[in-house]
């Protein structure tokens, strides 16, 4: 796999940054596009535009098409069974914040549990916190091993005959742990939990079959894919999006509408209220079909040559301490540097092209674990090498050299 | 951009050993701050005389060189002031990081506002702004007697 060629597809490269080569080493936070991507926004703008699912004209007939195209190719790209369990959100936020709302409207009640796992991102925390107020459950977390992993173990420890829905991050946006989904789902499933994944770092670096993982739910970023803002997925078991009630209310996802009483459209609509994020719907089949055109399992194995790579590098540096020692781990690193902040790092850093990230990454409750206020976080993407990994310790040395260390 | 500005020695200095970091006893005011985006945290604790001077000041807290630089220095220039000439001196200070080429305040001698300045280089890093200024924030809460945290976010 040529990694120069894949990287010329990515136009933010041509440019420097500040008079430096760009360093990207923040795609666990949001990755960079490729021009199939960003071409495809501006060509349906330009030539094809129309909204999607309502008039009969051409316009409007060829924009369904390519609409729904892009969702035949995420059933394809995360073998689900049904092209409508496949359901377009503003991004995995929402599709959790859909879940917690619909689930917890008509499964949950006063005593009921919810079990996280210590590394979930606010965004698999805050909508289940909602309904602490509303609804009066209870959540639960999961604790992570001194590795900064989740075992199953921990999951069993916390299991109660209280726990309504499990919902778990795939792959820690923090220590880079991969959680063992399948063996979540058998436990759960062998006591009627349903599960909910977080695949936010999943969906962009891990081969995703759902059959295989069996998961109820399974939330997916756009952005992260090398898609486009705007869009993510929402994928449910068909069960489930027959079963929940709607989520927001509008045009588009009714069936028929009277004074005395509405009712609501067929899957995938009765999920996709109002105008969709339609350009970057469509537009985000690119990113599957250039993901799926350099092979997840390239993807896979060029990340864990950089991550082992870095984890060498920066190992070695006896200033540097990196958080976490997943044995199953993505393609992160997160590091502090003794006597130097963390923002302090990310602004030295990016005086040389590094594009680093700093603070809490969203996870409060992980940093408060770890007793961290913060840490400074390297992620990969297909368009990083080794060069990058290199550019990043010698930055590593200036930031020691301004601070004395 | 050149970062020789933003981490000047005195910067880096009172990074490392931020002056007045422990809590005053018998304080009579204090305040809480908070920037969600880092993490940050800083807590403020005045002690006003009866003729509202600034008898002690301290903080506690943590966050980067800037933050601490910035909430170490503050505390040592306002000591000994007054109420009113404090809020002058952060007015003036929030001011220069904003947008003002030169502090302005008469209370300051020069050595002081050289010292205060240091922290100029800021102005170049706008994302880092809310580090240099959290502090002076909840300083001001603090002699206002808000009730609320300090939040760089509001």
């Amino acid at each position: 796999m040529d990694i120069d060629n894949i990287k010329k597809e990515f136009p933010i490269f041509d440019n420097k940054v500040q008079n430096n080569d760009l360093v990207y080493l923040d795609s666990a936070n949001s990755s960079q596009k490729p021009r199939v991507v960003i071409d495809r926004i501006y060509d349906f703008y330009s030539k094809e535009f129309s909204n999607v699912g309502r008039s009969v004209h051409y316009l409007a007939v060829a924009a369904t098409n390519l609409y729904e195209n892009t969702r035949t190719s995420v059933q394809r790209y995360i073998n689900a069974k049904d092209k409508n369990e496949i359901v377009f959100t503003k991004g995995a936020t929402e599709a959790i914040n859909l879940v917690a709302n619909t689930f917890g409207q008509k499964y949950l009640e006063e005593g009921d549990e919810v079990l996280l796992t210590e590394l979930e991102h606010h965004s698999n925390y805050v909508p289940w916190h909602f309904l602490r107020n509303s609804k009066k459950i209870k959540i639960e977390f999961a604790e992570i091993n001194e590795a900064g992993e989740i075992t199953i173990e921990a999951i069993k420890n916390k299991i109660t005959s209280k726990t309504k829905i499990i919902s778990v991050t795939h792959l820690s946006n923090v220590t880079g742990a991969i959680l063992p989904i399948k063996e979540i789902v058998e436990l759960a499933h062998s006591k009627n939990i349903p599960v909910l994944v977080d695949g936010c770092q999943g969906a962009p670096h891990l081969k995703l079959d759902m059959q295989e993982l069996d998961c109820d739910f399974y939330a997916i970023s756009g952005h992260k894919m090398y898609g486009p803002t705007g869009i993510g997925v929402l994928y449910a078991k068909k069960k489930w999006l027959d079963d929940l009630p709607p989520y927001q209310g509008g045009g588009g996802m009714i069936n028929e509408v009277k004074k005395t009483g509405i009712s609501y459209g067929e899957l995938p609509n009765k999920y996709e209220a109002g105008t969709m994020a339609t350009a970057q719907v469509i537009a985000f089949n690119e990113s599957i079909k250039f993901m799926e055109k350099v092979g997840i399992e390239n993807i896979e194995k060029h990340e864990k040559e950089l991550l082992n790579y870095g984890l060498d590098i920066l190992g070695k540096n006896n200033s540097i301490k990196i958080v976490g020692n997943p044995k199953n781990k993505g393609g992160v690193i997160s590091f502090t540097i003794e006597g130097v902040h963390p923002h302090d790092i990310a602004t030295i850093l990016d005086e040389d092209g590094v594009a680093i990230r700093a603070g809490h990454h969203c996870c409060q409750i992980l940093h408060e674990k770890l007793k961290l206020p913060a840490t400074a976080r390297a992620s990969f993407g297909i368009y990083n090498t080794k060069d990058d990994i290199d550019q990043l310790s010698q930055s590593i040395e200036n930031c020691k050299k301004i601070f004395n260390i | 951009m050149d970062l020789k500005e933003l981490y000047q020695e005195i910067i880096l200095d009172h990074g490392k050993n931020p002056r007045n970091l422990r809590k005053t006893e018998n304080f009579n005011k204090d305040a809480k701050g908070h920037n969600p985006l880092c993490g940050d945290n800083v807590h403020v604790y005045l002690k006003l005389n009866e003729n509202k001077k600034v008898e002690d000041i301290s903080f506690e807290g943590h966050g980067c060189a800037i933050s601490m630089a910035s909430a170490s220095i503050m505390t040592d220039l306002v000591k000994g002031k007054e109420e009113a000439e404090v809020k002058e001196i952060v007015n003036d200070f929030l001011d220069m990081i904003k947008e003002k080429e030169e502090l302005q305040n008469k209370i300051l001698n020069e050595d002081e506002k050289t010292k205060l300045m240091c922290l100029s280089g800021v102005k170049q890093y706008p994302m880092r702004v809310k580090c240099a200024t959290l502090s002076w924030h909840t300083l001001t809460s603090a002699i206002d007697d808000f009730q609320n945290i300090v939040n760089t976010e509001s």
